[in-house]
């Protein structure tokens, strides 16, 4: 099997438990895994920063702006070469290059507290049309559909201005880009690729607990 | 609209910018309207970018056809999973659903120039025979030619009058390289030399993209997108990597070039596959012995280590490599260090700068420098060696070919490693002796028993020196 993004030829060992799998399994090589770095270490509540605080200073100015994100959760921390692999997966549109990050963020997820997913539903930030179209797959809904629980589609992109393009403040002040359009009473988990700054989750999130949403929490593969 | 959609002046410059190509639609610089009408009016044509075969699928771009090299994906715009080519993906990507788009509206109609070529130098009698064979070449539209010209023979100036000639009877020409390192630097030389003609180069994030001109320079893996566009395709360095061992590429400059043109390589180390062909007289070429001022190659020396093992996993040259650096003939010239992998560079730039320093060799620690191909500073590092601010520099295999300096001396450390192939070798010792003002300089082997690869390399050498007339 190759690697799923360098496409080298990847060394399989064979166990005992994979022996006999029929579906060789997809995932990077060594030489890639290694140049990853998981969140391991003392995080963010909040939002899974690396930091030695309990709450990070970003989140606490989050805390006061009321009702929205109730924290999030990523899996890796944002570096070159992840640029390099977010790159070819998002903008060269090469799709199957996330299917390395499967077995992760699927295991992280079965690792989140209980009481975070329990009855939760997955909603996976939804693309503007015109980057749909672009693009041709959404990368959030591509992650949601690694996960053991109900994917709802309950929110539309009206807008869709490249996000990487604009500064903090103007991404916090931005007009909220999404409107919901499934009525949900269910506890949500968003999903996206990356947090960056937060202010798209927190768009997101502050619709969804004004539609009647309990509680939302954002699962992130990577914390930019 | 409609009129200027019409105007021949127009459907030209869309008849050069869009023949001989296979683009996706957003490669295409028109307006969706225009698109729609070349296609309406027959002037585009769309071919399906994927073929699906019994057992496996073709990209009709990159010609790949290794299934694990496809990818599949849920489709947004046709609701389907299907098929796209991982391999050329960073050229845009061929999914199964968006054709490939080809003229299909009349033949571009090229420049005469009558005299296109404004280069003033002079070349040396060997030059000359040999420009005057590529002249002849291209005039009887002969299918191959391979020029074997020994390192520092001036290929280049080689190629201007064939270039010429075929600029003057409207032809399309296009030098490939497999080094982006070498398209860069032909460019200027190319504007120089081509001063009226519109020269453009392609390689990957070049500032030129469209290619609409009659002279391209481009890398090798930049003629996926041609097919049928060149009338003079020239393929610079044709046993270098990646190109010749990569069966894409190969079919990739084939199907770039006319039925009925012709191919021009170019070579200092031709591989035996070419030799075999060059015996059986299957291939016609043109050996030049002689760098063009005329003395003969440096022949390495090979120079036995005995823990060179050792050494090198001290990260540290061998012993022998201080004995020679005090003894070389002329200690003003500047020394290329030649080592096998990224790590050993690092590793004994890091230990010799000190010694370097503390012996005099260098006199501050900028003097010093390691390259390799990853190195974001490359093109700079290798600036300021031409400009002698750096004095040594240890470098992997990626300065073995293509450039060149003056006045150096060459040292190859642990030269039995598997990277050296005699080509490489071969093309290391050439970066020695450059220039007519010191055309010697000392190439040296520092190896732990001698390889194959070494004893061909520097027997081709001397091969070659003898049939420059040079008696050994």
């Amino acid at each position: 099997m190759r690697c799923n993004f360098c496409l080298k030829q990847r060394e399989r060992q064979v166990t005992w438990l994979n022996l006999f799998a029929l579906e060789p399994l997809k995932g990077f090589c060594n030489a890639c895994t290694q140049q990853l770095h998981l969140l391991d270490g003392p995080r963010c509540i909040g939002c899974s920063r690396e930091s030695e605080a309990e709450y990070c200073h970003d989140c606490l100015e989050w805390e006061k702006t009321g009702n929205g994100l109730n924290s999030n959760h990523s899996v890796y921390a944002y570096n070159e070469y992840m640029k390099e692999m977010i790159y070819q997966w998002k903008y060269r549109g090469d799709y199957e290059v996330a299917f390395g990050f499967k077995a992760k963020f699927l295991d992280t997820f079965l690792n989140l507290p209980r009481e975070i997913v329990k009855d939760a539903l997955i909603v996976p930030l939804p693309l503007s049309k015109e980057r749909l179209q672009e693009r041709a797959f959404n990368q959030a809904s591509m992650l949601a559909s690694f996960l053991p629980s109900k994917v709802v589609h309950a929110l539309e992109r009206v807008h869709g201005e490249k996000q990487s393009k604009k500064t903090r403040k103007e991404r916090i002040q931005a007009n909220n880009p999404f409107i919901v359009t499934k009525k949900i009473e269910k506890p949500v988990i968003l999903v996206d690729d990356i947090y960056t700054t937060g202010a798209t989750l927190y768009q997101a999130a502050t619709l969804l607990k004004e539609a009647g949403v309990p509680h939302v929490t954002g699962y992130t593969l990577i914390r930019g | 609209m409609t009129t200027s959609l019409f105007s021949p002046q127009l459907i030209q410059q869309q008849a050069r910018t869009l023949s001989g190509k296979r683009l996706l639609r957003s490669e295409i610089n028109l307006s969706e309207l225009e698109i729609d009408h070349l296609l309406s009016t027959a002037q585009l044509r769309t071919i399906p970018s994927i073929l699906n075969n019994k057992l496996s699928s073709e990209c009709q771009r990159c010609y790949n056809e290794d299934n694990s090299k496809f990818g599949q994906m849920p489709c947004a715009l046709c609701d389907r999973t299907h098929q796209y080519c991982r391999n050329c993906i960073q050229m845009g990507r061929i999914t199964e659903c968006q054709p490939l788009y080809e003229w299909a509206g009349p033949e571009p109609v090229w420049d005469s120039a009558p005299t296109p070529l404004t280069w003033e130098g002079k070349l040396s009698p060997l030059q000359q025979e040999a420009a005057e064979i590529v002249v002849s070449s291209i005039q009887s539209s002969q299918n191959e030619l391979l020029l074997w010209a020994v390192c520092g023979a001036g290929k280049t100036e080689m190629l201007f009058l064939g270039v010429a000639e075929a600029l003057k009877t409207g032809k399309r020409v296009c030098l490939a390289s497999p080094r982006t390192d070498v398209v860069r630097e032909l460019l200027p030389r190319f504007k120089e030399a081509f001063s009226e003609t519109d020269v453009q180069a392609l390689y990957g994030g070049s500032p030129d993209k469209i290619a609409d001109s009659q002279l391209i320079l481009a890398t090798t893996h930049q003629l996926l997108r041609f097919r049928n566009a060149f009338d003079v395709l020239i393929i610079d360095e044709v046993d270098a990597f990646p190109f010749h061992n990569d069966p894409m590429l190969h079919k990739a400059s084939v199907n770039a070039r006319k039925p009925s043109g012709s191919t021009i390589y170019l070579t200092a180390t031709p591989r035996r596959k070419h030799i075999r062909r060059i015996n059986r007289d299957q291939l016609p070429h043109h050996f030049i012995p002689c760098r063009f001022h005329g003395y003969p190659l440096p022949v390495p020396k090979p120079q036995y280590c005995i823990f060179l093992s050792k050494a090198i996993q001290k990260g540290l040259p061998p012993q022998s490599f201080f004995k020679w650096l005090e003894h070389r003939s002329n200690p003003e010239r500047q020394l290329l260090i030649f080592v096998p992998t990224i790590k050993l560079a690092a590793k004994i730039h890091g230990s010799i700068e000190n010694l370097l320093l503390r012996s005099g060799w260098i006199h501050s620690r900028e003097e010093l420098e390691s390259v390799h191909s990853e190195d974001p500073l490359r093109e700079e590092k290798i600036l300021s060696f031409r400009s002698r601010r750096i004095q040594i520099m240890i470098t992997t295999t990626i300065l073995e070919r293509g450039v060149t300096f003056p006045s150096v001396d060459v040292a190859v450390i642990d030269a039995g490693h598997e990277v050296f192939d005699d080509a490489a070798l071969v093309q290391i010792s050439g970066r020695a002796g450059r220039s007519s003002s010191d055309p010697k300089g000392e190439v040296i082997f520092f190896h732990i028993g001698m390889t194959d690869a070494m004893e061909r390399a520097i027997h081709s050498i001397e091969t070659m020196n003898k049939r420059g007339g040079f008696g050994i």
